[in-house]
């Protein structure tokens, strides 16, 4: 080392490490923008089981298989177990006011099912309780000519579209419990729709409204985004997930 | 004054040298006030128990997006005009690496005495190979933060695997950046002359002696910035 002479002679002697390191991140981040769901997938994996027993939840901070939290408008809209009602109306013969105490005392459905985002990510085994759709639709008795329902958000800007052979489904529900406890603010509580086969936004939060209509009315992100009215997993919206087990 | 270890170059006589000037200053403190919004309002975006304490999510978003959209700005402007010559000069300094630099970077991994022992030999630069890696970390996953971010924001002309494969880099690069940034504010503090030269400008040439000989010396050292 003694034998070389120090860098002394200007700014721009040695080797350009600076703009490689710039131009190396910028080629490296545009690979994960192309790859990053298959990379996500894989880390889901490994990373998964990882949490599940981590006691210090420090592991949580990791980017990867929790669920992120979207909402349209600002901040969570707030409805209290007490005030919360929703209506089943629209090609009906009874229309209905439900609470959420009448909703609880109908049969319970449980599903345990993933939830997949159509932006990527999947949080695996969710514990969800509510009542089929398909039972509340029968209750208020459908009239000839409905074909479709149109979801209404109490955020007063999000909404929902599912065809009656959609709606129809045995794991199509409307949920008030998630992971054995109340459905949070954040998850769409105090009652939420969950579509156990379809990518998430088709499972609207903070429901408020199940309105029967003779057409499907595309929903928020339907146009607002340019998102498949029809929501399959893994085959809709260009993307080609497993389906949730 | 302290006793040097190596005499003094004889350029100079004041105890003190110009470092930063008032751009440079201007910038880093833009730059980290820009940052610090950044990891706030991104904290509260992705962890949940802040998100709930604090609501508002679409105003906390906006505020994430145009900072981030800011972000190459101030460094941009400062480079622009004729006001930015010392910062030129610095950032053609940082994506440069001497010999020094290597061995720099090797001792890091290496036992305390060892590492104190050969960089007391080592002729470094103005900046050492850490700070030059910062400058170059910072700038590169700025330009992509700054990427993936606009991609998540304005998806629509995108395929929605890019959108998927842009939260993931977005993510992950976050916490990297959150790391690296807990690491440059603790080695700034640990070393309190390196750390107020960047408030003041200036820094003592008893420093520089021990810490940037190469600097002091060199034909493009503060002698010759003063010019």
């Amino acid at each position: 080392m003694a034998s070389d002479p120090p860098d002394r002679r200007g700014p721009d002697r040695g080797t350009p490490v600076g703009r490689r390191v710039v131009l190396g991140l910028l080629g490296l981040g545009a690979v994960g923008v192309v790859t990053g769901s298959t990379i996500q997938n894989g880390l889901d994996d490994v990373l998964a089981p990882v949490q599940r027993v981590d006691p210090t939840g420090l592991s949580d901070l990791l980017p990867g298989d929790y669920f992120r939290i979207y909402t349209v408008t600002d901040g969570y809209p707030v409805e209290s177990d007490a005030q919360y009602r929703l209506a089943v109306d629209g090609l009906v013969d009874h229309p209905m006011t439900l609470t959420l105490p009448e909703l609880q005392a109908r049969p319970a459905t449980t599903l345990v099912r993933d939830f997949q985002c159509v932006t990527g990510w999947r949080v695996r085994g969710v514990r969800w309780q509510g009542v089929l759709l398909s039972d509340l639709l029968e209750e208020a008795g459908l009239q000839t000519g409905g074909t479709a329902l149109r979801l209404e958000s109490f955020d007063g800007a999000y909404t929902e579209s599912l065809t009656l052979a959609e709606a129809r489904r045995s794991d199509v529900i409307v949920a008030y419990s998630m992971d054995n406890g109340p459905l949070s603010v954040e998850h769409g509580g105090p009652v939420r729709l969950y579509v156990a086969p379809m990518y998430g936004y088709k499972s609207i939060k903070w429901l408020s409204r199940i309105q029967v209509v003779d057409k499907v009315i595309p929903g928020y992100w339907e146009t607002e985004g340019n998102y498949s009215i029809e929501a399959w997993v893994g085959s809709s919206n260009g993307r080609n997930d497993p389906p949730v087990t | 004054m302290v006793a040097t270890t190596r005499p003094s170059p004889d350029r100079r006589t004041t105890g003190w040298l110009a470092r930063f000037d008032r751009v440079e200053r201007a910038v880093h403190w833009v730059n980290a006030a820009l940052f610090g919004v950044l990891i706030l309002t991104g904290s509260v975006l992705y962890l949940q128990p802040l998100d709930q304490l604090v609501g508002r999510r679409a105003l906390v978003e906006n505020i994430h997006v145009w900072c981030g959209v800011a972000l190459p700005v101030p460094v941009l402007l400062a480079l622009a005009g004729p006001w930015g010559r010392r910062l030129r000069l610095d950032v053609r300094r940082f994506n440069r690496f001497s010999r020094e630099d290597r061995v720099w970077i090797r001792t890091a991994f290496r036992e305390r005495e060892e590492r104190v022992a050969t960089l007391a030999q080592l002729e470094m630069g103005k900046f050492n190979a850490g700070q030059k890696l910062n400058a170059a970390w910072t700038a590169g996953v700025g330009l992509v933060m700054l990427g993936t971010g606009a991609i998540m924001r304005w998806y629509h002309p995108w395929p929605l695997a890019w959108r998927t494969g842009s939260t993931f880099v977005h993510d992950w690069l976050a916490a990297a950046i959150g790391l690296v940034v807990i690491g440059h504010i603790g080695m700034a503090v640990r070393d309190p002359a390196a750390l107020r030269a960047i408030f003041t400008g200036r820094i003592r040439r008893s420093w520089a002696e021990k810490h940037a000989p190469a600097w002091l010396a060199g034909d493009d050292g503060p002698a010759a910035e003063e010019a």
